[in-house]
């Protein structure tokens, strides 16, 4: 039987889980630190990020898989996801720069997030169903479905979500409603979140930022 | 029109429509007064037809709220845990990567995708499976053997009684030996490809539109332990004697339900092709086994294996599907509950 563990090989890009054509380069953590050098001003030094509520929130890179952080840089860089901030900052990065700072940040804690503090019960209780168990009269899939246990990820194309800023998730959600982030594989994020109301998107985003993940 | 039938009244409209519509009366905010699955029908699905039976079964915040006894309560709590996490009884009674939520989509309760409570309302009843009158509990019993590649919680144990349970609660309300056909029931097949089902076509397909979950060796994915995505052949999947080893059964399983999120987004002729794909792999034998693949088919094939590929040889690569004695992580072939036959005393 295989199964896969994929946590742990972060480094080892291109293993279990997608073996896209863009990871084929080897991040070195040392030389990752230096290239992120012009990120901490968004993102911070322990790679935590900022929420930025009715503004721009900088999500939470630490962590977050390689591949996975690779695959953005790149979609960023060749306008398949757009941001006006991101393109600027991921344009300055080669691709070896790309490979170092995902193995950077994929290395780190992952840390507490912020946002969702004002939520009440019935809120963050709608938000625990919705990441758990879905709500599948409205055919809204569980976000643990495809984000992993916990929704702390899974391999390189199921980002963890758990512990990331409240106002970024909700933000992302948003944008995939309405048609401004497209850049996920076979449309799998962009039909949940079509689904979703806009008190489902706060819910499930309050109740994500207030969940810890323990180091592995 | 039925009405008599229907035991609980709660959709005026529907009614006079000639829909029998039975609801669990407490789940009336999901309904918001307009006939349920309506929302079905933008994700592709055919809407309720005139004289079928249209059944909403109650969820798990309504039992919260159900005037039952607590006792009863933690039951079928227990049912709808295990329905979900039957992994927890991996080594038990189950021996692949598999939960009956696997197969059985929004905790049983989903139509098109073998929702499970018309079996509280239709057993006991005759299986053409195994050619007898069968309850809740032997049939639960069959998945066990068959979908979990596992061997059954004994009849009346706890965890039997919690998991009929859980299937006669999501049953509430919906009328007991129904003489209409039920709505979403099964995995029903789509209409007949325009071509022949094709392996390679199937194969690009599942490349294309299931690797990202299901892995290109078809062994699904656990993440540190815990399960992810289930296993589609191989050791970690279900055995030859699974429903869903019928091409028509796998490609209505995956029509209705695949790529998880995107229900009916294949066509016909792709849900045909991937499904023939998939059932053209190989997987744990037969529980019915007799040790002789000929033998084994000249027993089940009118009853079941005609709808099948096993024991047929495979185009590209001339291997005979399931002429081995792997029995995938059990240690036995066939469980207690396979081939024990019934009323034997009043067949003459
Ligand atoms: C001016 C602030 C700013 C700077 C500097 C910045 N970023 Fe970002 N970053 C953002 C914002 C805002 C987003 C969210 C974009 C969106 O909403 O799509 C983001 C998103 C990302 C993402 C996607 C994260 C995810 O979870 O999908 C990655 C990866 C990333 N940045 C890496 C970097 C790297 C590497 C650098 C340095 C080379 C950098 N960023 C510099 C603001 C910044
Ligand atoms: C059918 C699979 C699937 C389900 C179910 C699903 N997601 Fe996703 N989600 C994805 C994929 C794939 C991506 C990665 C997109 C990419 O590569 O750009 C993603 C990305 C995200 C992101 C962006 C993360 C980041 O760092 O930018 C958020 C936020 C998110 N999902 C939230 C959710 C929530 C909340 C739920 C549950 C309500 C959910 N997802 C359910 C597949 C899914
Ligand atoms: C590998 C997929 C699979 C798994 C796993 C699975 N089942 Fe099933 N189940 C099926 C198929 C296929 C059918 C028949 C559907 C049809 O007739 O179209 C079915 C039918 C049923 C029915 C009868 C529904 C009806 O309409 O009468 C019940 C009850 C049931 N399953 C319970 C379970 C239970 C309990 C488990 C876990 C112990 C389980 N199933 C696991 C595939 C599965
Ligand atoms: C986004 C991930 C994802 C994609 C893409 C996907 N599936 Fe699935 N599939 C799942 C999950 C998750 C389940 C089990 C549902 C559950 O546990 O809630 C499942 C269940 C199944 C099952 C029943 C269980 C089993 O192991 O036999 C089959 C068959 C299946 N999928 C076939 C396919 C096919 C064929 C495709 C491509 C057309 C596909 N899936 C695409 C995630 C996915």
């Amino acid at each position: 039987m295989n199964k896969t563990v994929i946590r742990g090989l972060g480094l080892l890009l291109g293993t279990g889980l997608n073996a896209g054509a863009a990871m084929a380069l080897e991040g070195d953590v040392q030389r990752g630190q230096e290239a992120s050098a012009t990120c901490v001003a968004c993102h911070t030094a322990d790679g935590s990020g900022l929420n930025v509520p009715g503004g721009e929130s900088w999500p939470r890179l630490a962590g977050l898989d390689s591949g996975y952080i690779v695959k953005q840089l790149h979609d960023f860089q060749e306008g398949r996801r757009e941001n006006a901030s991101m393109k600027l900052f991921a344009n300055m990065l080669d691709d070896q720069q790309i490979a170092d700072v995902a193995a950077y940040y994929s290395q780190m804690p992952v840390t507490p997030a912020q946002g969702g503090e004002e939520a009440g019960e019935a809120l963050l209780e709608r938000g625990e169903q919705l990441a758990k168990r879905g709500d599948w009269d409205a055919y809204i899939v569980s976000c643990k479905s495809c984000h992993g246990p916990g929704s702390e990820g899974v391999g390189s194309d199921f980002p963890g979500i758990a512990s990331q800023h409240a106002d970024y998730i909700a933000t992302q959600l948003q944008a995939w409603k309405n048609d401004e982030r497209s850049n996920d594989p076979q449309n799998l994020m962009g039909a949940i979140a079509k689904r979703m109301s806009d008190e489902d998107i706060q819910a499930v985003s309050a109740w994500l930022a207030r969940q810890s993940v323990t180091a592995e | 029109m039925k009405l008599s039938k229907i035991t609980l009244a709660v959709l005026g409209a529907s009614l006079a429509a000639g829909l029998g519509v039975t609801a669990y009366a407490a789940s009336g905010e999901n309904g918001q007064g307009e006939s349920p699955y309506q929302g079905l029908t933008a994700l592709g699905y055919p809407a309720p037809q005139e004289g079928q039976l249209v059944h909403v079964p109650p969820t798990m915040a309504d039992l919260d709220d159900a005037d039952i006894h607590p006792e009863l309560k933690k039951v079928i709590r227990r049912g709808y845990e295990l329905f979900t996490d039957t992994q927890q009884l991996r080594g038990e009674n189950v021996f692949n990567d598999m939960n009956c939520s696997s197969c059985h989509l929004g905790e049983g309760r989903q139509p098109f995708s073998a929702p499970i409570w018309p079996a509280a309302v239709t057993l006991p009843g005759f299986r053409g499976k195994n050619q007898h009158v069968n309850n809740l509990e032997e049939r639960i019993a069959g998945c066990f053997a068959y979908s979990m590649n596992g061997t059954p919680p004994e009849y009346g144990s706890d965890d039997m009684v919690a998991l009929s349970a859980y299937h006669q609660w999501l049953a509430t309300g919906a009328p007991m030996y129904p003489d209409q056909p039920i709505y979403g029931r099964g995995f029903q097949a789509p209409p007949d490809p325009e071509q022949e089902p094709d392996y390679a076509r199937g194969e690009e397909v599942y490349q294309a539109q299931c690797t990202i979950c299901h892995q290109d060796d078809g062994a699904g994915h656990y993440e540190e332990g815990e399960y992810v995505f289930p296993a589609l052949w191989g050791d970690g999947s279900n055995n030859w004697g699974a429903g869903i080893v019928r091409t028509h059964t796998a490609a209505g399983f995956i029509k209705n339900n695949m790529p998880l999120g995107q229900p009916n987004s294949l066509s016909d002729q792709q849900a045909w092709d991937v499904a023939y794909y998939m059932v053209s792999q190989e997987r744990p034998q037969d529980p019915r086994y007799t040790g002789d693949l000929d033998e084994t088919l000249e027993l089940f094939g009118s009853t079941f294996h005609r709808h099948s590929r096993y024991g047929e040889v495979r185009e590209h690569d001339d291997h005979r599907l399931a002429d081995h004695a792997n029995t995938g992580e059990k240690d036995f072939l066939k469980p207690w509950n396979v081939g024990v036959s019934r009323f034997e005393e009043l067949s003459e």
